[in-house]
């Protein structure tokens, strides 16, 4: 149920974040300003092939020079079992190179010295002998007979890796075969990489005196980082201490383990000395794993009023050389079946097949719970497709539609329970927003101009917060999520959660919303997060899970304080518990309001003036399992002109309507959505990881990666509507990554929408100028 | 091939944030290295290795630059200028407080190196619009923020300094 605001209450205001003060002095602490006594520095050797065996790695230079203290390859981790890692999504990945490499850059070797530049120079002396073997960058042909098989450490050989499907094919292809129009459009989402502006790093500090590994790093999953750590190393888990300190950003990034992580552990084992590795830009987006890489097929079939009656997709993922996708154990195409998305499909049937190829591994869920912007993309782009074929407005389309409020709880027909929505609402207070009609009379003059004008929509359904106990785990572990709350005598609490903000404001959010249950202030609550010998066990924080899965916790600790709380102000008011009610702020006698005790008079008496026999303190944790996933959603709309001479799409408005349920503070929400949009804008229009055919990695660094910078950023406008999670403590249902899910669909539709009435129907992205100047000239519009 | 070269260290005497410091480097270590790990002022960010993203930015007499860019043997005798001399004797920086009020920042690792590029173009003009913002900050990738709430601090803070300055 969620809660209303009291007047008092921080819960839904505009705080500012507590964390600024530090971050806007220079004073945050982020993984590369650990430095400690003695500390190593370490630089990993990389492969220049995409495929090649190797025949030998000689070291004799590089251990001349000054400073260079030890040099691991992958022979001695496999004398030391430590050869091969497991990855998230339960597949099996090189440390170092055993043998031969898989992907450009691979990791061969890690030079540890003295200094950060004696690494680099030792790392540039070591040679190896390549033998180059053929490559495969076309997931397509890595499915032939023809390629050669990448993995040879499988049993199974051939590059397929797992195929999953969901619904029912038989009825799909039914109705489908029974529905008077059809459309099927190719959908491809390209790989990209979520590139946060602080790359990935660890410092691991192993003591042998007390055979403790402390381990600083990067981490958005800092318990399930040293679980997967105690199951590679074999080190004792409760010596393992994770630290993951500022970070700045992540996006999906920081969810993996990767290899320079186990190899500054080994040498810090080895050593007995603190071993820093940070990775430069280059290293980060070769190497660390990707996002999508989906190539995916769509086929939609309606009636002739436009009443969708079926939806069938199937999708080859490039998972590059191992399945390192950070998924829930069962998922492996992550949460794709919310492919039917926000409409009323009778029948769907939806099923992926993965694939090893000679590019980078992966992949992660980028700003996106798992796999959800494939799946949101592909179903908004085709209800463009389905819309023009009919010639219908894409709104009116929708609203045909979308699933109406009062049939929530709705169970879509891929097996998920959706919570609530009031898409209708959502889509109109976007339209009202931007002033659709006016915009679309105003579109047909400027058409009649000659100028190329389109408008796009997306109405998409998010899946986040994974996630309940008897569905989602990693690696076996359940993906519930903690909270500690204590409170100290004076009222002043600290609160831990197992989640790790990335700059997402948890440590005032949270503090928010702690406070609104407890009646206390948020400024006098302390949030911390990411040092897993103070926190309580928890998943991590992505796919937007932290404010349903870590938020509810924090709501029913808190709830649990207040019930033992109760039994002390009843003590304080000389009544019974019974008699005692919470006004949320003030416990007072039922019915008699001036006889009261605030939270902090408790507080006081926790550790003063107990009732008898009650033990002292005040503090509460929870572990929440969730009953059920949220549901965010929103209405989306984009102007978009293209410019004739150069291809250049310019954004002209972009009005986002979210609803993420209960809002804990509307500046941070924004702030997401505005972050959410611009990634969405990047991988619309200009970020991907391309390979030539060799498969070199043409988009290493920031020269050719192209992120948004704040030239090409449109000025986004952000309105919200409000429908509460039923079944979340506060009725939040999280945020971060919509803006990033359905944002791509409304530039594609809105590109598409100015060159349709010239014959186009499809757009690949990203939409480079280049590649809409083609279009441009193919069509006779080009100037 | 030569692989590897001299390594002899020289010192590197520069005025930071007010106060003349000298330090020894190798000739080949970069500003932004000597600035976070020889001055131990870690406020100056390294994002990338192409000049591309600007967290390493900091001011060079006065001059915006971005730190990983220069070598530190190249500021010798210079006046450099970083994010922890912004606030005075506690303080906010208008830019500082400006950012704070309108959540101009999330992860806050773009942060330093956005406020030294606008500060620069403060100094120059106070009164700015959105679109010399966008420009002037061009050279600074944020991931997390969008830029919306960047513009509008820098926009803000400018606002607040013409009127000091007055
Ligand atoms: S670190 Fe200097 S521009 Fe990126
Ligand atoms: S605030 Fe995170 S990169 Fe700008």
């Amino acid at each position: 149920m969620a809660l209303e605001a009291t007047e008092k209450s921080p819960l839904g205001k505009a705080i500012k974040r507590k964390e600024d003060p530090r971050l806007i002095r220079g004073q945050g602490r982020y993984l590369d300003d650990i430095v400690l006594p003695r500390m190593l520095y370490m630089a990993l050797v990389r492969s220049p092939y995409a495929h090649a065996r190797i025949k030998s790695i000689r070291l004799d230079e590089a251990r001349r020079v000054p400073g260079v203290k030890a040099i691991i390859t992958g022979e001695d981790l496999a004398a030391a079992n430590l050869a091969w890692m497991p990855t998230l999504a339960g597949d099996k990945q090189m440390v170092l190179a055993a043998g031969k490499v898989l992907f450009q850059y691979q990791e061969v070797a890690a030079v540890v010295a003295e200094t950060r530049a004696a690494a680099e120079d030792g790392a540039q002396c070591v040679e190896v002998d390549y033998e180059p073997l053929q490559v495969v960058v076309d997931p397509f042909f890595a499915l032939s007979s023809e390629a050669p098989v990448l993995r040879e450490d499988r049993e199974q050989k051939d590059n397929h890796i797992w195929h999953w499907a969901v619904g029912d094919q038989g009825a799909a292809d039914e109705a489908l075969a029974k529905s008077p129009v059809r459309v099927k459009e190719k959908i491809r989402m390209p790989r990209v990489h979520p590139a946060p502006i602080e790359p990935c790093g660890c410092v691991a500090d192993y003591q042998k005196s007390t055979g403790k590994l402390t381990w600083y790093v990067t981490s958005q999953a800092p318990h399930a980082h040293r679980t997967v750590l105690s199951l590679v190393s074999g080190l004792p888990e409760h010596l393992i201490h994770v630290i993951s300190p500022d970070v700045g950003g992540g996006f999906g990034n920081k969810v993996p383990v990767y290899p320079g992580y186990v190899c500054a552990v080994v040498l810090s084992l080895q050593l007995g000395r603190p071993v820093k590795w940070v990775e430069s830009r280059s290293e980060n987006i070769a190497t660390t794993n990707f996002a999508r890489d989906y190539h995916m097929t769509a086929e939609i079939g309606a009636t002739e009023e436009g009443i969708v009656t079926a939806l069938k997709v199937s999708t080859v993922a490039d998972h590059g050389a191992f399945d390192a996708a950070a998924d829930p154990t069962r998922f492996p195409a992550g949460l794709f079946s919310i492919v039917t998305g926000s409409y009323r499909f009778p029948q769907a049937f939806a099923e992926v097949d993965g694939v090893y190829t000679n590019k980078a591994p992966g992949g992660v869920a980028y700003r996106c719970s798992f796999r959800v912007t494939e799946a949101s993309f592909l179903i908004e782009r085709t209800m463009q497709s389905l819309a023009l074929k009919l010639g219908l407005d894409p709104v009116e389309l929708r609203r045909r539609n979308f699933i109406r409020p009062e049939e929530f709880p709705y169970n879509s027909p891929l097996g998920w329970t959706y919570d609530s929505g009031q898409y209708e609402k959502t889509l109109q207070k976007a339209m009202s927003l931007i002033d659709y009609d006016g915009l679309r009379a105003e579109q047909a003059q400027r058409r009649e101009r000659g100028e190329l004008v389109g408008i796009g929509v997306s109405t998409f359904t998010e899946i986040v917060g994974a996630g309940p106990s008897n569905t989602f785990d990693i690696l076996g572990i359940k993906m519930f999520d903690s909270c500690e709350i204590r409170i100290h005598p004076t009222g002043k609490a600290i609160a831990r959660l197992g989640t790790r903000h990335q700059g997402q404001g948890h440590e005032t959010t949270f503090a928010q919303l702690i406070a609104h249950e407890l009646g206390l202030s948020a400024a006098d609550i302390l949030v911390e997060e990411g040092d897993t010998d103070t926190a309580p066990y928890g998943l991590g924080t992505y796919a937007s899970r932290s404010t349903p899965t870590a938020g509810g916790a924090a709501a029913l600790a808190a709830r649990r304080i207040r019930q033992k709380a109760q039994k002390i102000a009843a003590h304080l008011l000389e009544i019974s518990p019974d008699d005692t009610e919470w006004d949320g702020i003030h416990f007072h006698a039922k019915g008699l309001e001036s006889r009261q005790v605030s939270m902090v008079d408790v507080a006081l008496a926790a550790y003063t003036n107990l009732p008898e026999g009650m033990e002292p303190g005040l503090e509460a944790t929870f572990y929440y399992d969730p009953p059920n996933l949220t549901f965010p959603n929103g209405a989306y709309i984009a102007v978009v002109s293209i410019d004739r001479g150069t291809g250049q799409v310019k954004v002209e408005r972009f009005v986002a309507v979210d609803d993420c349920g209960t809002v804990i503070n509307p500046m941070v929400v924004e702030g997401q959505v505005h972050g959410g949009l611009t990634e969405g804008f990047g991988i619309a229009f200009m970020q991907e990881i391309a390979f030539d055919e060799d498969g070199n990695c043409l988009a290493p660094n920031f020269m050719e990666y192209l992120v948004p910078t704040a030239v090409e950023t449109p000025n986004w406008e952000t309105g919200r509507t409000e429908t509460p999670s039923p079944h979340h403590p506060i009725g939040a249902k999280g945020v971060g990554e919509s803006p990033n899910v359905g944002s791509p669909a409304a530039f594609v539709n809105a590109v598409v929408d100015a060159l349709s009435p010239h014959g186009v129907t499809n757009v690949e992205i990203p939409m480079f100028p280049w590649k809409i100047w083609e279009i441009l000239s193919q069509h006779h519009l080009a100037r | 091939m030569e692989k590897v070269e001299s390594r002899a260290e020289v010192p590197v005497t520069l005025t930071i944030n007010g106060e003349t410091r000298t330090a020894l480097a190798e000739s080949r270590t970069l500003l932004a290295y000597f600035i976070r790990e020889n001055l131990e002022l870690t406020g100056t960010h390294v994002g990338c290795d192409t000049t591309s993203c600007g967290a390493c930015t900091v001011l060079v007499d006065g001059v915006p630059v971005k730190s990983c860019t220069m070598l530190a043997v190249q500021a010798d005798g210079h006046v450099v200028e970083t994010v922890e001399g912004l606030d005075k004797d506690g303080v906010l920086h208008p830019l500082q407080q400006a950012f704070w009020d309108n959540h101009g920042l999330q992860c806050g690792f773009c942060t330093p190196g956005m406020l030294m590029t606008s500060l620069a173009l403060l100094r120059k003009n106070p009164n700015v619009t959105e679109d010399v913002v966008r420009h002037a900050i061009s050279g600074n990738l944020c991931r997390c923020t969008g830029y919306v709430n960047i513009v509008k601090s820098v926009i803000e803070a400018g606002q607040k300094m013409a009127l000091e300055e007055v």
